[in-house]
């Protein structure tokens, strides 16, 4: 009982508990190496002079120059931020709403039909993904006449299908933890469970809502396989464009573009880390107030 | 739902209840049908389409492919071409990728759990503040680009790469190792890539760990070593299995990395049925590739699911 007391660090001196952390501990430190070495080394070439990855040439900033000026990949990291930023939305409020029929409708007919299908885009292999959705897209077109060509539209709709089963995961884990009775307050006072909907569940877990868009504004941002099954002429995608530059060699470029991306998620990453850090000190915080008055 | 029927059905003629179970009842089917119908049409439909395409034969026509069902004078026809399924069997060079894939894909995800394990379990150990941050240092590569970190991989493991020469210059080596396309960078790749989602589940699953049973453990004379085997390591297999399937399955069907990492011989199945796709324009054959990886898969995937029903289950109760 005391032991749990104690801060993890002290933890680690209680008697024999000293060898597994230290075994552990190298290993998290060895994988995290692993995990951003390869990325430190890509950031670090994007400012060499010399188009060769193997010598240094001396720190020039050309890439960069040169990044802005193709007017190709700069199309498609449009086409790309506008399809991430409707799949996005569209996948919270999927998500959303699945989650929230999974945690707090019981059980309904089709539950478990309801959920394999929700959890099973999370393990897809792409490929299959991707050729499904093409399939069903030039089916509905030969029986309906919609589509008519593929594009923006139906890349969105793909990646709406996979990302809202990253959202439900989320939005499902908080939707688990918060407290009900609130909930079930506001509805004995007489509000209909939508006005509870919008009025209590959804400012709760609006940091998950938030996470849950990130997530699926990454995922897509991030997606080559499925975007070049079902994409069409003039919706080529950046992932698309990086890919077949890539697959002709090194291109410092590209690398200047990856430091960029980078750039962008670290600050994201440590903003988001920090707001959630200040939110939980503030809710300790207020809890001990409590306790004291 | 059958407890809001009864309610219903005992309240006499239209009352007030009964009328806003109704609503109730009605608001929820409504709200729970546009993700389910999303899901049917996006994600169930298409799969008895690629059933249906892979049972046709390939034509130089748009769309590629000949018509499975057709109605033409008041005849019916189904034409159910097995030929796909049969130059699969056939041919010696996709039984070796299914196995290829499976086979990079199961060693992959071994030394994934090998580095992954030890990792979750240093940071289900750091003390509290600790712990959300190496949670968004280990997430945060997996939020940048896929592509991108493949791509750096190329640079590092390519014959005059970084890692050649520092072995070079370290003497270890006389000349380049062959790393880029072989299996070894394949491995390296999906490591790499899909070790976020091996440490995620684990340690999620450790930090639920009760501490107490850990406590009577020492406190009943187990070694540190035999608790780890006989309490920790049991009582986390949900995160193990969970982080191995988020590995394995995809990591099976995975196109990226075998064609930018990989060589000859790391031919996977998922890069096969790219080449038929987009070089030759045989969908119905890739249609018939895609049911038999998902053959191949359909286990794992129910039992990834199974896992998930449960931990849902275990949370409701």
């Amino acid at each position: 009982m005391i032991l749990s007391t104690e801060t993890g660090t002290e933890r680690t001196n209680a008697p024999g508990r000293i060898k597994m952390p230290g075994f552990s501990t190298i290993m998290l430190i060895l994988g995290l190496i692993f995990l951003y070495l390869p990325m430190f080394i890509l950031v670090l070439y994007s400012f060499n002079a010399s188009r060769l990855v193997t010598v240094w040439a001396g720190f020039s900033t050309q890439w960069y120059v040169e990044l802005f000026q193709d007017e190709q990949l700069m199309g498609a990291v449009w086409i790309s931020l506008r399809i991430a930023f409707y799949t996005a939305s569209m996948a919270v409020i999927l998500g959303t709403v699945s989650a929230f029929a999974l945690d707090r409708f019981g059980k309904f007919r089709g539950r478990t039909a309801f959920n394999s299908m929700l959890t099973a885009p999370l393990v897809m292999p792409d490929v299959i993904t991707g050729l499904s959705l093409l399939l069903l897209f030039v089916t509905m077109a030969d029986l309906v006449g919609w589509p008519m060509e593929r594009g923006m539209l139906t890349i969105w709709i793909a990646h709406v299908t996979f990302s809202t089963a990253y959202v439900a995961v989320v939005v499902g884990a908080r939707l688990r933890e918060v407290d009900r009775s609130i909930e079930e307050a506001a509805m004995d006072l007489g509000a209909t469970p939508l006005r509870t909907f919008f009025l209590i569940t959804i400012p709760t877990i609006a940091p998950s809502l938030a996470a849950g868009w990130l997530l699926a504004f990454t995922l897509s941002l991030d997606d080559l396989v499925i975007a070049s099954f079902v994409s069409g002429p003039g919706s080529t995608t950046l992932p698309m464009v990086v890919f077949s530059s890539v697959r002709l060699g090194i291109s410092p470029k590209i690398n200047a573009m990856a430091t960029l991306i980078i750039l962008v998620v670290s600050l994201a990453a440590l903003f988001g880390w920090w707001f959630m850090r200040r939110s939980e000190r503030e809710r300790r915080a207020s809890l001990e107030r409590f306790g004291t008055s | 739902m059958s407890n809001l029927l009864i309610k219903g059905a005992s309240a006499t003629a239209w009352g007030p209840e009964r009328v806003n179970a109704l609503r109730e009842l009605w608001g929820r089917r409504l709200v729970l049908g546009v993700p389910y119908l999303w899901l049917l049409l996006f994600f169930l439909v298409p799969f008895l389409i690629v059933v249906k395409i892979s049972f046709s034969s390939a034509e130089i026509a748009i769309p590629p492919y000949s018509s499975v069902v057709e109605y033409f004078d008041e005849v019916l026809t189904f034409t159910v071409n097995l030929g796909n399924y049969l130059f699969l069997a056939d041919d010696e060079m996709y039984l070796q990728a299914y196995l290829t894939s499976i086979r990079l894909a199961l060693v992959a995800t071994f030394f994934c759990l090998l580095l992954g394990y030890p990792m979750a379990y240093a940071m289900a150990q750091a003390p509290g503040r600790k712990q959300s941050f190496l949670l968004m240092l280990v997430l945060l590569p997996s939020w940048t680009s896929f592509l991108i970190r493949i791509y750096a991989w190329m640079g590092i493991l390519k014959n005059n790469g970084l890692l050649n020469n520092l072995l070079m210059w370290c003497g270890i080596i006389d000349q380049p190792l062959q790393i880029l396309n072989t299996n070894i960078a394949v491995y390296i790749g999906i490591v790499y890539a899909y070790l976020p989602f091996m440490v995620l589940p684990i340690y999620a699953n450790l930090t639920q760990l009760d501490k107490s049973l850990l406590e009577a453990a020492n406190d009943l004379g187990c070694r540190p070593w035999e608790t780890f085997f006989r309490v920790t390591l049991p009582l986390s297999m949900g995160g193990i299995v969970a982080g191995c399937m988020l590995v394995f399955i995809p990591a099976v069907g995975e196109y990226v990395i075998p064609e930018l990492l990989g060589g000859p011989e790391s031919l996977m199945i998922g890069k096969v049925l790219w080449q038929e796709f987009f070089n030759n324009r045989d969908w119905p054959l890739a249609s018939a590739l895609a049911m038999i990886m998902l053959l191949i898969l359909c286990l794992p995937i129910a039992f990834f699911n199974r896992q998930q029903v449960k931990q849902l289950e275990a949370s409701l109760s």
